[in-house]
C-alpha cells in the first residue's frame, strides 16, 4: 500500500517554494486581497452568532466522538446506504481508489465524466489516472475548470483561483474554448463557463464528487456549495461515484445541524451556501439509478492512530485557517506544494505520508495561532504542529547525520548552557567578545552560517556591555546606587 | 508584596534595561523584588523547535528555582505561554504525579509583567511619564495565549503626555516566531515588511510590546530600512517619569547605564 | 469480491487498533447523547418577526419577494411574478395543484421528461418542504408539490410558493423536520447560485436558477 497525497512527496521544501511565490507580486497581490475579503465577511457573520463559540465547542466534540468509534460508524453508513440502494467500496491508498472509480466506469461504459470539486480527487491524482486510461474527465467547478484548462495546480482550498486575474482567465477561456470574443468582466467570464459546461450537464451518463459529509445513521452524503454545478453533477447523469475519506462520516442527521452553520459562515463568509445537496442511496425517477461511494483511507488512519494527530481529522475543509494564516497570507498556497495548504495542509499533509515527505511543512508557520482561533472544529493547530516538528526532529536524530545537524548541535549547547547559570553566564561572556568581529557602527549587519537568515532583513543590536544579573549584582552588592 | 522576577534569558542578555525597568516599577509601586541567580531559560525555544526532551530539566529547574515564590513575574508574554500551555503537559507525559502537581501549584502564581500590574496588584497606573507618540504591537502568545486583551493599552493611556495611536492589523503577526525568522526568513521577512508599513502609517515616534522578541525583529527591520522609529519595551514605558525618562529606547546600551545612575523617583 | 473485503478488514482493523479494544454500542450511544448543545435550538421569534427575517435574507440575495394571503390571490400574484420576468412556459411537479396555477401562462407538467425537454422550459413553479428564516433558505424534498430534482436545476428560473407557516427559524428545527420525513433527496437553497472565483467578485447565476421568486403564502 502505497499513500499519495498528490505532488507532494517530490514537491520542494517550504523555504525554497515560498521564496518563489514571495517574488511574484501579482500571485501575493491577489492572495492578500482573497484572504482580506473572506476575512471581513467572516467576521461578520460569526459576529452576529451568539452562540458562535457553543457551535464551534459542539463541532469539535462530534468529530472527536466519530473518531473515537470511526469503525462502528464506518459500518453504519455502509449498512444504511446499501439499504437504500447505494453502493460502498473501500480503497487503502490512492491507486486502489482510482483502479476502483475506472473499473466501475468501464462497466458502464463511460469515456467522459463531469466532476465537481472535490480535493480527494487531486489527492489521488484521478484525473491524471483517468486520462491514462482513455477516460476524459470534466472540471465543472469554475476555479477547477480554469485551473484544469491552464493546466495549473490550486493555490486555495475553496477559491482555488485565486492566483488568477480576470484578463488571464479570459485568455485561458478564449483558447480553449475557441471563443473568438470575450469580454473581460467576470460577467463574461461565467457566462461562457456556463454555456461551455451546460452541453455537458445534460448529456454526460456519470458523475463524479466528494462529499463534505456522510451521515452513518441514514447513509446520505452531504454537498454544500455555491455555483450549482454539484446539483448538475450529482442529479443529471444515470450514474453517481462518490469519493470520501474516511474522516467525513457524522454520527447522526441531526449532527448536520451543527456543521451546516459552521461551514458556510467560515468558508466564505455567508450566512448558507447557494446550495446543499442531500441524497441516500438511489431515489427511483430522482436522480441516478446507480449509486457508488468509494470509501477512502490513503494514510487517514495513520494520523487516526497518533492522539494528538488525530484531531487533523477533523478537518471540515472550509480554508477558514488558510484565510487568518499570516504565512499563507505572503507566500499563497503553491509553496505547500500539497493539494492540502495553509495550516491545516501544513499538518495534514506530512501526516497522511506518515512523516515520510514534507517535512518542511510543519516549520512553515510562526506559531501565531490565528489558524486556532478560526477553526470552527477546533483543532489545535499550533499543538500538531509543535507535535509534528517534534516527531521530525525525533526521526532526524536517529541519524548521525541528523546529530550532527548545525541545528541540533546549536540546541544541545544550549540545552548545555542552560543546565547552569554558571555556564549561562560564561555564555554570556564568550559571545559578548565574540560579536566584535560582526559589529560595525554599533550594529550587527551581517552574521554567519545559519544565522545568516536573519541579517538578511535585519540588523541586530549588539550585546550590551552588562547583563541584567550582573546589574543585579551590583546593585546587591551597593544598595544606595 | 515580595516578587520574583524571572527575566528570560534573552531579556537578561540583550534586553537587561527592560529587567531593569520591571525592577523599577514594582518598586516605586512598593513592592520587593528579587532575582534568583540560578534562574536560566523556560525551555520554549526547545520544546517549539520539536525539541521536546529538552524542555523537561529546564521546567524541573524554573519549579525548583520559583517553588516558594509569592508571585513571579515575567516581562515576556511568550515565556508565560510556554509556562501556561505546555508545562501541565510536559508533566502529564512524565507520568509523575508530584510533578504535575507542583506544577499546578506553581502555574496560579506565574504572572506576564502587565498581567502582573493590573489583575494582582490592580494597577493601571503607575505613575509614569513618557511624553511621545506610541502605537503598541500585540503580541501572539499574549494575544491569543494569555488572552491579555487591552491589559497593556490600560496602562499605556495612564502614562502622562503619552500619545496613543491604534495599529492597523494589530493583530497580525509580526513574523517573528522563534526558529522561523531564520529557517522560513524570506517569509519572515515579508510579514515583518507588513507590520513595518503599519507602524510607520501612524506616525509613531516609538513602537512598543510586551516582548522583546517581536520588538528584536520589529527593530532589525525597522533600522535597516532606517525608518525614524523606535522600538521599546512597555516596562521601559511604564518605569520612565519626569526623573528618570528614557530618551533613546533601545539603540543605546548606555541606556542601562543611565537608569541605574538615578537618584530614586516620585511615585 | 475477496480483494474488496481484504480493503474493508484492512481499514477497519486499523481503525481498531487505535481505539479502545471494549468500545461498544451502549458507550457509543453515551458518548453521543453527552454531547453538549447549548446553542440556539428553538426559535423565539413570533411568527410576523420571522417572516420579516425571512424576507430580509431573500432581498439581500436579491430574490424577487410577493405575498399573496389566500388561496384566491395565488395564481393571479404567480402570473404577475413570471409576467414581469418575461416568462411563459413553466414547468409544474406532477402533483402540484392545478387551483393554484394561472390560466395565462403555458404549463408543463413533469412526466419523466428528458433533460433537453426540461431545458426549453423558461422556469419551474413548486412549493417547498420548510424555510430557515435566519439564513433566508428554501428547502425542497422532492415532496408532491415540489417533483424530481431536476426540475428546479434545469430551468433558468424559479418560482417558490412558501406558506407562511412553513417557516422556521433556526437550522436545529429545520433538520428536526426534514429529519422525520424520510430520506429523499434534500435541497436546500439559499439564493441564487453564486460564485467567487475570479478576483472574489461575487457573480450571480453560473448553473442552475439564476432567478429566484418567493410567493410568500401567508
Amino acid at each position: 500500500m502505497t499513500v499519495r497525497i498528490g505532488w507532494s512527496a517530490t514537491a520542494p521544501d517550504f523555504q525554497d517554494a515560498a521564496k518563489v511565490s514571495l517574488g511574484n507580486t501579482q500571485l501575493r497581490h491577489n492572495v492578500k486581497y482573497a484572504t482580506d475579503v473572506i476575512r471581513a465577511k467572516r467576521a461578520k457573520v460569526v459576529g452576529e452568532m451568539p452562540d458562535w463559540e457553543q457551535l464551534r465547542q459542539a463541532s469539535g466534540d462530534i468529530k472527536a466522538h466519530t473518531m473515537r468509534h470511526l469503525d462502528r460508524y464506518l459500518l453504519q453508513f455502509e449498512e444504511n446506504m446499501t439499504r437504500a440502494g447505494g453502493q460502498v467500496h473501500w480503497a487503502r491508498d490512492a491507486d486502489e481508489a482510482n483502479q476502483i472509480v475506472r473499473s466501475l466506469i468501464a462497466q458502464y461504459g463511460g469515456k467522459e465524466i463531469i466532476k465537481v470539486k472535490t480535493m480527494t480527487s487531486d489527492e489521488v491524482q484521478l484525473n491524471r489516472d483517468l486520462e491514462a486510461h482513455g477516460i476524459t474527465p470534466y472540471e465543472t467547478d469554475l476555479a477547477d475548470m480554469i485551473l484544469q484548462l491552464s493546466q495549473d495546480k490550486p493555490s486555495h482550498i475553496v477559491v482555488p483561483a485565486l492566483h488568477k486575474n480576470r484578463f488571464e482567465v479570459r485568455e485561458i477561456f478564449k483558447e480553449k474554448m475557441h471563443l473568438p470574443e470575450l469580454g473581460d468582466q467576470p460577467t463574461d467570464l461565467t457566462d461562457a463557463a456556463r454555456h461551455y459546461l451546460r452541453q455537458k450537464f445534460l448529456t454526460v451518463k456519470i458523475g463524479f464528487s466528494g462529499a463534505n459529509f456522510a451521515v452513518a445513521e441514514t447513509g446520505s452524503l452531504v454537498v454544500v456549495e455555491s455555483e450549482g454545478n454539484g446539483r448538475m453533477c450529482l442529479t443529471l447523469p444515470d450514474v453517481l461515484i462518490s469519493l470520501v475519506g474516511i474522516e467525513k462520516i457524522v454520527p447522526t442527521f441531526q449532527d448536520l445541524e451543527v456543521f451546516l452553520q459552521t461551514l458556510p459562515r467560515s468558508a466564505t463568509g455567508e450566512r448558507m451556501n447557494p446550495y446543499t445537496s442531500i441524497w441516500t442511496g438511489v431515489t427511483p425517477g430522482d436522480g441516478p439509478h446507480a449509486v457508488h461511494v468509494v470509501l477512502l483511507d490513503n494514510g487517514r488512519t495513520e494520523v487516526h492512530a497518533d492522539p494528538i494527530g488525530r484531531q487533523t481529522l477533523h478537518c471540515i475543509r472550509c480554508a477558514a485557517c488558510l484565510n487568518a494564516c499570516p504565512v499563507y497570507r505572503q507566500t499563497g498556497g503553491h509553496a505547500y506544494g500539497s493539494v492540502y495548504q495553509g495550516p491545516i495542509g501544513a499538518i495534514l499533509t506530512p501526516q497522511l505520508q506518515s512523516m515520510e515527505h514534507s517535512q518542511s511543512l510543519p516549520y512553515a508557520s510562526s506559531l501565531c495561532g490565528a489558524c486556532y482561533e478560526v477553526c470552527p472544529v477546533k483543532i489545535n493547530i499550533p499543538e500538531v504542529l509543535i507535535h509534528l516538528r517534534g516527531k521530525v526532529v525525533r526521526e532526524k536524530r536517529r541519524h548521525l547525520s541528523g546529530k550532527l545537524d548545525p541545528e541540533n548541535l546549536g540546541m544541545q549547547a544550549m540545552t548545555y548552557i542552560f543546565a547552569d547559570a554558571k555556564r549561562l553566564e560564561a555564555a554570556q561572556r564568550m559571545a559578548r567578545t565574540a560579536q566584535w568581529p560582526f559589529v560595525h557602527k554599533d550594529m550587527i549587519t551581517k552574521l554567519p552560517g545559519m544565522l545568516a537568515g536573519w541579517t538578511a532583513a535585519r540588523d541586530l543590536r549588539p550585546i550590551p556591555k552588562q547583563s541584567f544579573r550582573q546589574w543585579w549584582r551590583k546593585r546587591e552588592r551597593k544598595p544606595n546606587a | 508584596m515580595n516578587i520574583s522576577l524571572f527575566i528570560a534569558f534573552y531579556n537578561d542578555t540583550l534586553f537587561p534595561e527592560t529587567g531593569i525597568a520591571v525592577v523599577h516599577v514594582l518598586e516605586r509601586l512598593g513592592q520587593t523584588v528579587d532575582f534568583s541567580r540560578a534562574q536560566t531559560c523556560c525551555g520554549q525555544m526547545h520544546y517549539n523547535s520539536g525539541y521536546q526532551s529538552e524542555a523537561l530539566p529546564l521546567m524541573r529547574k524554573f519549579i525548583e528555582t520559583f517553588r516558594n515564590a509569592e508571585a513571579v513575574c515575567i516581562p515576556s508574554g511568550s515565556c508565560v505561554a510556554m509556562i501556561r500551555e505546555q508545562y501541565p503537559r510536559i508533566a502529564a507525559e512524565t507520568g509523575d504525579r508530584k510533578l504535575a502537581a507542583e506544577v499546578n501549584a506553581l502555574l496560579p502564581r506565574v504572572y506576564e509583567f502587565t498581567e502582573l500590574l493590573v489583575n494582582k496588584l490592580g494597577i493601571e497606573d503607575v505613575g509614569a511619564f513618557y511624553p511621545h507618540r506610541v502605537t503598541y504591537h500585540a503580541s501572539c502568545h499574549s494575544l491569543r495565549g494569555l488572552h491579555i486583551g487591552d491589559i497593556p493599552l490600560r496602562l499605556l493611556r495612564n502614562v502622562r503626555g503619552l500619545e496613543l495611536v491604534e495599529l492597523p492589523e494589530w493583530d497580525q503577526c509580526c513574523g517573528f516566531g522563534g526558529t522561523f525568522a531564520i529557517k522560513n526568513a524570506q517569509t519572515s521577512a515579508a510579514m515583518l515588511a507588513d507590520k513595518m508599513k503599519n507602524i510607520i502609517s501612524t506616525g509613531a515616534q516609538v513602537c512598543t510590546a510586551g516582548d522583546n522578541s517581536c520588538l528584536m525583529h520589529i527593530f532589525g527591520g525597522l533600522h535597516r530600512e532606517q525608518a525614524n522609529v523606535k522600538t521599546i519595551h512597555i516596562a521601559e514605558i511604564l518605569a520612565s517619569t519626569e526623573n528618570a525618562s528614557i530618551e533613546n529606547a533601545s539603540t543605546e546600551e548606555t541606556s542601562a547605564q543611565k537608569v541605574s545612575t538615578r537618584k530614586g523617583s516620585r511615585a | 469480491m475477496p480483494e474488496a473485503n481484504s480493503a474493508r478488514e484492512e481499514i477497519l482493523a486499523h481503525i481498531r487498533s487505535s481505539n479502545p479494544p471494549d468500545n461498544d454500542d451502549t458507550r457509543l450511544i453515551q458518548e453521543w447523547m453527552a454531547i453538549r448543545r447549548p446553542f440556539r435550538r428553538k426559535g423565539q421569534l413570533d411568527p410576523e418577526d420571522r417572516l420579516q427575517l425571512f424576507e430580509d435574507r431573500l432581498n439581500d440575495y436579491g430574490a424577487g419577494v410577493h405575498h399573496a394571503i389566500s388561496q384566491t390571490e395565488l395564481p393571479p400574484v404567480i402570473a404577475a411574478a413570471i409576467q414581469a420576468r418575461g416568462k411563459r412556459k413553466m414547468l409544474v411537479p406532477p402533483e402540484f395543484p392545478q387551483a393554484w396555477l394561472p390560466q395565462t401562462i403555458e404549463v408543463i407538467r413533469d412526466n419523466q421528461l428528458s433533460h433537453d425537454a426540461l431545458d426549453q422550459c423558461d422556469g419551474v413553479i413548486t412549493g417547498c418542504t420548510l424555510a430557515i428564516a435566519l439564513t433566508g433558505t428554501i428547502v425542497l424534498q422532492s415532496g408532491p408539490m415540489e417533483g424530481r430534482r431536476a426540475l428546479t436545476l434545469i430551468p433558468d428560473y424559479q418560482v417558490c410558493v412558501v406558506r407562511a407557516n412553513q417557516i422556521v427559524e433556526f437550522v436545529p428545527e429545520a433538520l428536526e423536520e426534514l429529519h422525520a420525513m424520510g430520506t429523499r433527496p434534500i435541497t436546500f437553497f439559499s439564493g441564487p447560485s453564486a460564485t467567487s472565483d475570479i478576483e472574489m467578485t461575487r457573480i450571480k447565476g453560473v448553473h442552475g436558477p439564476r432567478v429566484l421568486d418567493a410567493i410568500i403564502f401567508t
